[in-house]
């Protein structure tokens, strides 16, 4: 097991929302290779407790990729440099010995600062309350396989949904735009037959709250490359169309 | 674009009716999606121009043709075949006038989504960030629309003043289409310019041609794979086109000879 050492970590500090932030300067003078980024920080956050000193605030959670929870700018790099990954999925091994690495929160204005390195993400919440869900009659459990779904329609919805909604795509679009977690919350529902009904409806209101805390998209596939999730832009398409769509429908005509 | 720092209670729904009450077209153009929209249905509008316009200008090569016994400049009489367009339908211009009135409406919608995406998307992040970004796949033409189509707006304004109005080329004629390029691209600094607005052009029209497929929702895996192609081909086409008059008047391909015609050297009046 090979260990880096002399890591100088460069960390966005804001006792705030409204405080003034500065980057802080750590040392990590050994690190195992196997460490993951969180992994170090919570070393070097116990060293600062000790010392007396507040520790660096950051989001995290499961730490295995699946829940949203972790975000971290790191060296310029929404979820840093590993492809496909969130924060908790990076691991020292990508970095060597003597390097600098920054840290900075996910800035934008939809996702104001709390403290440090974490910020409040619940514009996206907004987003999915505004339709992000099918209504359906409750009772008993129905069968499974009773709506005949085509694999290629389940396998799209499925890869729109994986987003975790951790908000890589707004940090790293030059535009704090968040075309990519909005519409691939709706290409996971529009695309099946029980997100039909609604599915002009959704496409409005979910647009519509977007444009109330995000910026625009210009196409420069940064959200895509930086997705944890590897979600495509092809769901974006899929939004606009439906936007249009819903402008233009006759609702009255739904099975048209 | 309100700070969402409490979580209050589950209130959107779905069936939220809209507040609303504008023509829905209006309330299209409300959202960055509906101004995306008219970005690409006003730049696919201007691609078909800078396309029809270069493909025009070729003829500036051909030179002097026989027309029912008159020695004219190809380039002369294809500007005139434009003014006479659906002559008798139209009177004489109107059709001309009418295809200008639509550039003209594209480009006032082009510059005005444009510049409102763009207050939206600076108020997106009023809090830039403080470390260097490393782009990972957002290219140079994709990161300098605005000032690629800053130029071109700059250069479109040149280009009138110089072939529409005259009132910067040297030996200006009204409609004498052929004189007025070689007077003025004859002179080194404007060829420059020229060739430089072009290439901008062409810088503008690579993620703008790539970029519409996306805003207009076109997306289909059976042309997925071509659309970056065609953006290439498309800018490639418009940069080589346009850069070649300025070049082919400095080396003299394209020349121009009162002599050699026989017709219509004071120019026409629209």
């Amino acid at each position: 097991m090979s260990v880096l050492t002399n890591i100088t970590l460069k960390v966005w500090r804001q006792d705030g929302p409204d405080g003034q932030g500065r980057f802080e300067s750590h040392q990590v003078p050994e690190i195992s290779e196997e460490a993951s980024l969180l992994e170090m920080l919570d070393i070097v956050n116990e060293r600062l407790v000790e010392e007396g000193r507040e520790a660096i605030v950051f989001d995290h959670d499961c730490r295995e990729g699946i829940c949203g929870t972790c975000s971290l700018m790191i060296d310029g790099q929404a979820h840093g440099p590993t492809k496909g990954a969130a924060t908790c999925q990076v691991h020292m091994r990508v970095f060597s010995s003597g390097d600098e690495i920054v840290l900075e929160p996910w800035r934008a204005d939809g996702f104001p600062l709390v403290k440090d390195l974490m910020v409040d993400r619940s514009a996206f919440d907004r987003i999915v309350e505004a339709g992000g869900f099918i209504t359906s009659p409750t009772g008993g459990a129905p069968d499974a396989n009773l709506i005949p779904i085509p694999k290629p329609v389940s396998d799209a919805s499925m890869d729109a949904a994986a987003c975790i909604g951790c908000g890589a795509c707004v940090a790293a679009c030059p535009n704090g735009a968040a075309s990519l977690f909005t519409s691939a919350k709706l290409a996971h529902l529009n695309l099946l037959p029980q997100g039909q009904s609604e599915r002009e409806k959704r496409t409005e209101a979910m647009v519509e709250m977007m444009d109330d805390h995000f910026g625009s998209c210009t196409n420069h596939g940064e959200c895509e490359s930086a997705c944890p999730k590897e979600i495509s832009i092809d769901n974006i398409a899929l939004m606009n169309s439906d936007y249009l769509t819903s402008k233009f429908k006759n609702r009255k005509k739904l099975a048209r | 674009m309100a700070q969402t720092l409490s979580r209050g209670p589950v209130s959107g729904t779905a069936v939220k009716s809209s507040a609303k009450k504008k023509s829905f077209l209006l309330d299209l153009y409300g959202t960055a999606v509906g101004k995306k929209y008219v970005m690409a249905i006003t730049g696919l509008i201007g691609i078909g121009f800078v396309l029809t316009h270069m493909i025009g200008n070729l003829k500036l090569y051909i030179g002097v043709v026989n027309e029912g016994g008159e020695l004219i400049y190809d380039a002369d009489y294809y500007g005139e075949w434009l003014r006479d367009l659906l002559v008798p339908f139209f009177p004489r211009t109107v059709f001309l006038w009418l295809l200008r009135s639509v550039l003209i409406v594209a480009l006032i919608g082009h510059l005005h989504a444009a510049y409102t995406l763009s207050v939206l998307n600076r108020r997106a992040r009023p809090v830039k960030y403080q470390s260097a970004r490393d782009y990972q796949v957002a290219n140079f033409a994709s990161r300098s629309m605005r000032w690629t189509g800053i130029v071109v707006l700059l250069f479109l304004l040149w280009h009138l003043a110089d072939f529409t109005w005259g009132w910067v080329n040297p030996d200006f004629v009204r409609g004498a289409v052929q004189r007025n390029v070689v007077a003025s691209l004859d002179r080194i600094p404007v060829a420059a310019l020229y060739i430089v607005a072009n290439i901008a052009l062409g810088i503008h029209l690579f993620h703008g041609t790539w970029s519409l497929f996306q805003s207009m929702g076109w997306n289909n895996p059976r042309f997925n794979r071509w659309r970056r192609g065609l953006a290439t081909g498309v800018a490639t086409l418009i940069v080589v086109g346009n850069v070649s008059f300025p070049a082919a008047v400095l080396v003299g391909v394209i020349e121009f000879d009162p002599d050699a015609v026989t017709c219509c050297l004071e120019g026409h009046s629209e």
